[in-house]
């Protein structure tokens, strides 16, 4: 159905973001600026609601809502509209970017405050709102490559918002350009997209003349289970495209590295941007393409081996390090990585039911960061926090209900997800792993991740609200050997934030505590009821796409020599009926259910509970008797990736393209050639010009000797052989 | 007036020469006077050249004009614009007013002679896009050099001798090679007129041979792929570009350009299709090739100017792959792009134009942290770039997208995806020394030279103005753009497309005219 009051949705952040820019520079009220950036955040979040949750709104009725504002380009077959829908995983997203988003700004206004580029940034952070539910309610790859490419320019715009340091510049490019990278892949899959199946739109639109391209793969055959099929130009092409964008924006190996240093933007950007919504984007777009993954096996295993790869990895990571916001950025890496690492097993409702506990809970955890950072007067290195719980009892409060969320303590809303998560990887099936060993590795992997989750973050709590107050030492500074600022630290006596930052924590603490609930398993939530439900699963099952139940690999092996490289019909090499994409989902609820299985979900539910535990209380064990224990330099220094990057791929193309290709080729070989060839025409007529010495003599001699040879000529080849006579 | 607006359109600047050149005579003269006489003359024009628009969208040529001109040669002047042309001939009356608001008071030597040459430089300009005739269109061509060279030449920077003589051989070669050619074809065809060649050889009653016309496609190609400039043909264009007052850049990046791609589109591929589609690997090789070469020589450049320089080499190698995928994405996008990066690049060098002015020194180096003193150039500055590095939404996304759809569902090579996949990383290479430079030039520390540079005045904010308002127009609406443009372009792709025996030459032999008499 058409609503054109979805686009209000996108259009009041944006008229926000020019009425702060334009107005707001003028007025340098922040009272007023402030309101109009939360209120144009309302507004959308109001509206969001409505129609999402309206009787016969997106997420109650199997219709979606449509608003179809322009054709942006039509060229040919080519068509990209400007136009907005909200079905079932759109309204879910949305909802919870608006929500967070408004918190997130209401929270800013008060960590802003005094800022002298007040105006700006909620300009910016306004845009990015604008960017940001353009990609989640774009109704075509191209609208949502825009606010792809929109939210990356925001969080470029919001890292380097301190224009006059140094670090944030660098990042700001950094991110920019890995995510570029990203887009690359992005991009080039859109194009694929569109030669396979003649359309970039995700939905039908027959008054429109527009079909659904996610519906034209859901009627093609499933790839094989190759690698070949990477290169054969299918769905597996595609899904490996899309998701090499997915890996930029969404900071997974081996593009990750710019998420940590995006930490130098104002720590609400660090909160909205890099941890609840943008980040998350890669994981919408891939449970968008659902349909796409699904028929694309070989794609779907990379993306499982990534993500569990980068969970645990970013995890090691975050032990280490000493920035507060440091542990929370790698935190959030490896926390994306598990949701990747959802989608790899098929199990997209649970990425999904993920990234939204995540957004509560991190979010959560880095305005309190924010708060906490706000309340030392911009320190950020834990190692002189230390005790502030007496300082900061309800950052205090609200940080704990985050900690224990992503520790994966029972009740609260990480424990649901991630629990979904490690359960839904134990109990994948082949359709996307090479052996049944390969669920259990990667469920193994998830699970040592969990536990590093917990250390790390008890680490985090403990240095930052325990222990005792080093704040106060002078000295500090000379004990942190190697550290890159020892600025001249004064003290400052600790203080709690104003309202504006502590409502939108407790608003998240609270959804941090109870916002699992949307999601309970039914394997434990028939533990209490009889007939449990997992509103998250009811609401996005008819969007989602589901894996084929056990395909043998064996019967599609056949189809692998037929493969060329990019072969451009892929889906004609595979001989297997088409899969559909709403095939049998109540047949695999209903499978989950057998009681062996729930007794299994059980049991590794009680396995989670105890990792959690362990993990808290090996911490605490650790460090609460050594918060300033020296971890290992390795993690510290992150792996050393940084410097490999730079030393293997940025500093051998900026020396190759400089004196190799300027300096050398283009002065030197084609500009040398040139003038060379210049040179040899002077010189030649500088030789030429003896001739004309002005001697009559001379003259009179070069007649004679060409009189001379052409007489010789004659003679020699005679008058016939020149065709002079006949 | 609008059955002859096209000659009033070539004609108008060079009265206003002549008003400036009569002004000189007058007793009271002032110098700033000539700068006034030309902004109204160009923008008038501008103003007559919108009419253009309207009448502008089929597939044939409007506003013609048909008339002997050499009678004895048979040479016509034939004038005539169509969906190629239009746009081409707007932004060079667009960019002409820009340019001079640009030169207002960094020039201040030989006012008199400066715009005379502005102005000739519109006329010849015009000409170019507008000519159907070959030897007209030569004319203009060539017409268009002189008045670059003396604007290099005299008003240029420190190496100013060394890059006009440069710029100036390095094209009129190119363009000597397409004499020849024109010559050939007029006496294959007896005549100079583009329509009349064309549909004889369309009809098929005159054909070329494969040999006359691999020739006649290398003479052309050469002369246009100097102007491109194609890689490996470029070096002449971080000279002239680098060393040419800032109205010069403007109008060498915005327009003089534009004649290399618009003569590839119209008499290359119009011309000589078979060899066209024969030379396609060949041109989308070195496009490519230029695409990359131009962005990693653009990242390493110490010199502002210099790294917009490179960086239109590597735009305009998307233009070049964009024509040369036959397709009508790619196409449509090439003449798009065509558009964008005279906006985009025309006013990134207006940019650097303004803080040479107030520096007099084009080094990354020197300066650092301009958001701090001047913050309306800087975030201006930022959105131009951004338009340039091709953000969606903004013009440059919508010509590069094209162009890349284009490639990617070419048939004119082979393993079209590889091309493609190359070209896009072009994308990649424009954030990495875009981004950069703007972090070395606009953020960072303040360097103490640059604390008390003066902000943009009201008169560069406004002669920016229409350039930004056009890059947010072309990338949310396109389609006005590429509408009026559909019909042409389709018709040459068309005739490009079409299989080898519809071409230009068939495989009788009987019927085919060898160039050797």
């Amino acid at each position: 159905m058409e609503n054109n009051l979805l686009s209000f949705i996108i259009f009041a952040p944006l008229a926000g973001a020019v009425i702060n820019w334009f107005v707001g520079r003028r007025l340098r009220n922040e009272k007023i600026i402030g309101f109009i950036a939360c209120a144009s955040v309302g507004i959308s979040t109001i509206i969001a609601f409505y129609l999402a949750l309206k009787s016969n709104g997106a997420l109650r009725s199997t219709e979606s809502i449509f608003d179809h504002l322009w054709t942006w380009i039509q060229v040919g077959r080519f068509r990209a509209d400007f136009a907005l829908a909200m079905d079932r995983l759109s309204g879910t997203y949305a909802l919870f970017v608006t929500f967070v988003g408004f918190m997130i700004h209401l929270f800013a206004v008060g960590y802003m405050h005094g800022d002298r580029g007040f105006y700006r940034f909620f300009a910016f952070l306004n845009l990015f709102m604008f960017a940001m539910l353009t990609l989640i309610l774009a109704d075509n790859f191209l609208l949502m490559f825009v606010g792809w490419e929109g939210v990356g320019l925001c969080s470029y715009l919001l890292i380097g918002y301190y224009t006059d340091r140094k670090e944030a510049g660098n990042a700001a490019k950094k991110a920019f350009i890995t995510n570029r990278v990203g887009d690359w892949g992005f991009v080039l899959g859109l194009m694929l997209v569109f030669y396979l199946t003649g359309s970039i739109s995700f939905f039908e639109k027959p008054e429109h003349g527009v079909i659904s391209a996610l519906q034209a793969f859901a009627g093609m055959g499933v790839d094989p289970f190759t690698w070949k099929s990477l290169f054969a130009g299918g769905a597996t092409s595609v899904a490996v495209l899309l998701f090499i964008g997915a890996v930029g924006k969404s900071a997974q190996i081996p593009l990750y590295v710019w998420l940590p240093d995006a930490m130098a933007g104002p720590t609400p950007v660090s909160a909205l941007i890099h941890a609840a919504t943008m980040v998350t984007a890669g994981v919408y777009m891939i449970v968008r393409c659902s349909a796409i993954y699904t028929h694309a096996p070989t794609a779907m295993f990379i993306v499982a081996v990534i993500g569990a790869a980068t969970a645990i990895f970013a995890a090691t990571i975050g032990l280490a390090q000493n920035d507060i916001k440091k542990v929370l950025a790698y935190s959030t890496v490896s926390q994306l990585g598990y949701m990747f690492l959802a989608c790899g097993v098929g199990a997209f409702a649970a990425a999904i039911f993920h990234v939204i506990t995540h957004a509560f809970f991190k979010a959560l955890l880095f305005l309190g960061s924010g708060s906490v950072i706000h309340g030392m007067h911009h320190e950020q290195d834990m190692r002189r926090m230390g005790g502030l719980r007496k300082y900061m009892p309800i950052t205090f409060a609200t940080m704990l209900t985050g900690w224990l969320a992503i520790s994966g303590i029972p009740i609260f809303a990480g424990f649901f997800s991630k629990d979904e998560i490690l359960w839904k990887t134990w109990s994948a099936g082949e359709f996307s792993l090479p052996s049944p060993l390969w669920s259990k590795a990667l469920w193994f992997v998830g699970a040592i991740t969990a536990l590093l989750t917990a250390v790390y973050m008890t680490r985090m709590m403990i240095m930052t609200f325990w222990g005792s107050e080093r704040f106060r030492e002078q000295d500090v500074d000379h004990q942190l050997e190697g550290d890159a600022a020892p600025a001249p630290h004064s003290v400052h006596e600790p203080h709690e934030s104003p309202w504006v930052m502590t409502v939108p924590l407790i608003a998240l603490a609270v959804l941090s505590t109870v916002g699992g609930f949307i999601g309970v398993p039914y394997a434990l939530g028939s533990l209490f009821s009889d007939h449990p439900v997992s509103y998250i699963d009811q609401v996005l099952e008819p969007v989602l796409s589901h894996v084929p139940a056990g395909v043998p690999h064996s019967e599609r092996a056949h189809a692998v020599d037929e493969m060329q490289w990019l072969s451009p019909k892929p889906q004609q090499l595979d001989g297997a009926p088409a899969v559909h994409a709403l095939e049998g989902p109540a047949a695999s609820a209903e499978r989950a259910h057998s009681p062996e299985e729930i007794r299994q979900e059980r049991f590794l539910a009680m396995v989670s509970v105890l990792i959690a535990a362990l993990g808290i209380g090996v911490g605490w064990l650790i460090f609460q008797k050594r918060p300033l224990l020296q971890m290992p330099r390795i993690l510290e220094n992150k792996y050393y990736v940084d410097e490999i990057y730079d030393a293997t791929i940025i500093k051998p193309i900026e020396v190759v393209s400089r004196e190799g290709l300027w300096k050398l080729f283009d002065v030197g070989v084609i500009d040398g050639f040139l003038h060379s060839l210049g040179d040899a025409v002077t010189e030649g007529g500088r030789m030429v010009r003896h001739l004309q010495g002005g001697f009559v003599r001379s003259y009179a001699a070069i007649i004679l000797i060409g009189a001379l040879a052409l007489i010789g000529l004659f003679a020699y080849f005679g008058a016939h052989t020149l065709g002079l006579a006949r | 007036m609008r059955q002859h607006l096209l000659t009033v359109l070539i004609l108008l600047p060079l009265l206003g020469v002549l008003v400036s050149v009569g002004y000189s005579f007058a007793p009271s003269r002032q110098d700033f006077h000539y700068k006034w006489i030309a902004l109204a003359v160009t923008t008038f024009t501008f103003a007559l050249s919108l009419l253009l628009v309207g009448g502008v969208g089929a597939a044939e040529f409007r506003f013609e004009e048909n008339v002997n001109w050499i009678g004895a040669i048979g040479a016509r002047y034939h004038l005539g614009v169509d969906g190629i042309s239009l746009w081409l001939v707007v932004l060079t009356t667009l960019l002409m007013p820009i340019a001079i608001l640009s030169s207002w008071t960094s020039i201040a030597k030989r006012q008199l002679s400066y715009y005379v040459f502005l102005l000739l430089l519109e006329s010849a300009m015009i000409g170019v896009f507008v000519s159907l005739d070959l030897l007209l269109f030569y004319l203009f061509f060539e017409a268009s050099l002189v008045p670059m060279f003396f604007l290099i030449g005299i008003w240029g920077g420190e190496r100013r001798i060394y890059a006009a003589i440069k710029f100036f051989i390095y094209t009129a070669v190119g363009s000597l090679l397409m004499l020849v050619g024109i010559i050939a074809l007029y006496f294959i065809y007896g005549t100079f007129d583009y329509a009349a060649i064309l549909a004889a050889m369309s009809a098929q009653t005159t054909l070329l041979s494969p040999n006359a016309e691999f020739w006649l496609f290398l003479a052309f190609a050469f002369a246009f792929c100097i102007k491109v400039p194609l890689f490996p043909l470029h070096t002449w264009l971080p000279d002239a570009h680098t060393e040419a007052p800032t109205a010069g850049s403007v109008i060498l990046a915005g327009v003089l350009l534009k004649m290399g791609t618009y003569g590839l589109l119209r008499f290359n591929l119009g011309l000589f299709p078979s060899m066209s589609r024969q030379f396609a690997w060949i041109m989308i090789t070195l496009a490519v090739i230029g695409i990359i070469y131009g962005a990693l020589l653009a990242m390493v450049q110490p010199d502002v100017k210099r790294l917009v320089a490179y960086s239109s080499v590597s735009h305009m190698g998307f233009v070049v792959l964009g024509l040369f995928s036959f397709t009508e994405f790619g196409m449509q996008g090439a003449l798009y792009q065509m558009l964008n990066h005279g906006v985009s690049t025309g006013a990134l060098f207006l940019f650097v134009g303004f803080i040479y002015e107030r520096r007099h020194t084009r080094l990354i180096t020197d300066f650092g942290g301009l958001a701090t003193p001047m913050p309306w150039f800087s975030t201006l500055f930022v959105f131009a770039s951004l338009s340039s590095i091709g953000l969606p939404f903004l013009n440059g996304f919508v010509g590069e997208f094209l162009i890349m759809l284009g490639a990617w569902t070419s048939n004119a090579i082979q393993h079209p995806w590889i091309v493609t996949m190359l070209a896009a990383t072009g994308v990649i290479w424009a954030a990495v020394y875009m981004l950069w430079m703007l972090q070395r030039v606009v953020f960072g520390k303040t360097n103490p030279t640059n604390a008390t540079l003066p902000d943009l005045n009201a008169r560069e904010i406004g002669l920016l103005l229409p350039l930004l308002i056009l890059m947010l127009v072309m990338g949310v609406f396109p389609r006005p753009f590429l509408d009026r443009s559909k019909a042409s372009v389709e018709a040459v792709r068309a005739r490009v497309a079409a299989p080898p025996t519809g071409g230009s030459f068939a495989g009788n032999s009987s019927r085919v005219l060898r160039v050797a008499p």
